[in-house]
């Protein structure tokens, strides 16, 4: 099968010091692929650069086969890729519709639209609808996001990614800050978006949690893809000796 | 695809069900705001028998007009989490260019009085291209501003008033009566029509929904894709236009254009917006709130005028009521 999205040889550097060296990557339609590596190994930068908010000093990276250039978060959107950034970028004072609508708001139809006036019913209405498909329960959609738990915000910002991604979501550590029942939400949530035909890409550090959602992993190392594993197949000890140079595979980089 | 519906009731293992709906909190803290007027109201009524009758109570409408004005501009600033020091002498400049526009250039009335709001966009325009796009924090840009149309009022105008003696017109507008047989200021009448705007543009249109968003988080919301530097110049020129505004009100009410007034305005303009309920660190406010608070200032203003306590004293009793009026709101969002 052809992978959905695929990097190869990506460079990035700041002054000498190497993030990535001729890294790759690849996730394939409808599973959830997860990227590990220990720390400084190169899996935020590389996301960044995948996810549009870097540029790479060197590769190429395709887009079901053809080469894609990003000039940032926007134009990655445009191409059907979203991204959960890790600190919950939501603005926790307006409600869960009116995050979910943030920056793509829809106007009222006719004159009162142009003049800028928004369909609040109708944005409050669809929210309820996506809301209710994704599973996400909330006490209140009307309620600002500050008043939610950290599970449902969460939820609230990967749905805000899934709504609009076609393609790609990128979820960069989307359950470190999350209690127990909070973290099974999410997980939850990260499978029916898969379920839903769109590609998820999950940065975790948890393994038991990455071996629970995830149908395969690929191994960063020292900016490098050093493995590449069937989640099914293999256990947190080859996950872990892979991140910690224990284990290589020859046709991973 | 599993699809269980979105619930009103809070679930097992969520933190906080909410007891009171999130729609009915909002309007709790308006209501809290509204009660404190009644209650400093009832107080005067009670304590002087000058104070509730029609002639006092248009007065004390009169009076929240340049303050209300001012702070209704003010209120998308500090929603946006920005604030803005110069719509005290910002409003004496614009006054100033009244005078300069239609006594001194001889302009139609009309004119005169678009080109003087204009004006006071221009000065919201270079605080909104200060903050946005040179990156100087608004308190310093808006600061800087405040010095700056201070003293151009008084270079303009040679630190002299300039009288309206020749256009009668123009002191109608503030204290003149479109109601026939009510002896009713228009300038509440327009205070009220450009707070019914304020009201609209800030609840119901996008400029609105992304103050409350960049007040709220900044790099949300430019992650987003929302200019937010755009939307930033935007809303000081906004809060500019209102500048503009209660120059042209302030100049017409007096019948001159005083170059040296203006300083403390904006404070009192801020102390309106607190005093409503709006956050000082963004994202949360409301129009009725501002009213509300530049109402309870005016009344404070007048009632203890009325009795007769010094203004020094009355400075000192505002001061207890903003830190009385912002803890209540805090204690508020403890509770709820």
């Amino acid at each position: 099968m052809e992978p959905l999205l695929e990097a190869r040889g990506i460079v990035k550097r700041y002054g000498h010091v190497y993030a990535l060296r001729e890294a790759a990557f690849s996730a394939y339609p409808g599973e959830v692929v997860a990227l590990v590596g220990d720390n400084g190994a190169g899996k935020s930068t590389l996301v960044k650069t995948l996810s549009g908010a870097l540029t790479p000093d060197a590769g190429e990276i395709r887009l079901e086969g053809t080469p894609l250039r990003l000039t940032g978060p926007l134009d990655a959107q445009r191409h059907g890729i979203e991204t959960v950034y890790q600190d919950l970028a939501l603005a926790p004072d307006l409600d869960a519709a009116a995050n979910l609508y943030l920056g793509r708001e829809l106007p009222r139809s006719g004159p009162l639209g142009m003049l800028g006036v928004l369909d609040r019913n109708e944005m409050r209405r669809r929210a309820v609808d996506t809301f209710g498909d994704l599973g996400i329960r909330l006490p209140d959609v009307a309620a600002p996001v500050r008043r939610l738990s950290g599970g449902q915000r969460q939820c609230v910002a990967v749905a805000r990614a899934v709504v609009w991604a076609s393609k790609v979501v990128f979820m960069d550590e989307p359950t470190a800050a999350l209690g127990v029942v909070q973290r099974r939400q999410v997980l939850d949530l990260i499978r029916r978006v898969r379920d839903g035909g769109v590609t998820v890409v999950l940065i975790s550090h948890n393994m038991p949690e990455v071996l629970a959602v995830a149908d395969r992993v690929e191994v960063l190392r020292l900016g490098r893809r050093v493995a590449r594993f069937t989640a099914a197949d293999t256990s947190v000890e080859e996950l872990v000796a892979a991140m910690t140079g224990g284990i290589e595979q020859e046709d991973a980089a | 695809m599993t699809t269980p519906s979105v619930t009103e009731q809070g679930q097992a293992g969520q933190p906080r069900p909410s007891l009171v709906p999130a729609r009915l909190r909002k309007r709790l803290q308006q209501f809290l705001a509204f009660g404190g007027l009644i209650v400093v109201f009832a107080f005067f009524s009670i304590a002087s028998p000058n104070f509730f009758n029609y002639g006092n109570v248009t007065s004390i409408l009169l009076a929240t007009v340049v303050i209300g004005t001012l702070a209704l501009g003010t209120t998308f600033v500090i929603i946006s989490g920005g604030i803005d020091l110069s719509v005290g002498t910002g409003m004496a400049l614009c006054a100033v260019m009244a005078g300069t526009f239609i006594t001194n250039l001889g302009m139609p009335v009309p004119l005169g009085v678009l080109l003087t709001v204009l004006f006071g966009g221009l000065i919201g325009l270079v605080n909104g291209l200060n903050v946005a796009l040179l990156k100087v924090p608004p308190f310093i840009a808006t600061l800087a501003m405040m010095l700056a149309a201070g003293g151009l009022a008084l270079v303009i105008s040679d630190s002299t008033p300039i009288y309206f003696s020749d256009t009668p017109g123009y002191v109608e507008i503030s204290i003149g009566s479109i109601i026939p047989g009510a002896d009713f200021p228009n300038s509440v009448l327009i205070l009220a029509a450009i707070a019914i705007i304020a009201g609209v543009l800030l609840s119901r249109t996008i400029l609105g929904r992304f103050a409350f968003s960049i007040g709220s988080n900044e790099e949300a919301t430019a992650l987003s894709g929302i200019k937010v530097r755009q939307w930033k110049i935007i809303i000081y020129t906004l809060a500019g236009l209102f500048t503009g505004i209660a120059g042209v009100m302030i100049s017409s009410r007096l019948g001159s254009a005083q170059p040296g007034t203006g300083l403390g305005y904006e404070l009192q303009a801020i102390a309106a917006v607190v005093i409503g309920g709006t956050s000082l660190s963004g994202g949360k406010g409301s129009i009725v709130g501002t009213l509300i608070g530049a109402l309870i200032i005016s009344v404070l203003n007048n009632g203890l005028q009325i009795m007769s306590i010094p203004q020094e004293w009355q400075n000192v009793i505002l001061g207890c009521v903003i830190v009385l009026a912002v803890y209540a709101d805090m204690a508020r969002q403890r509770t709820a």
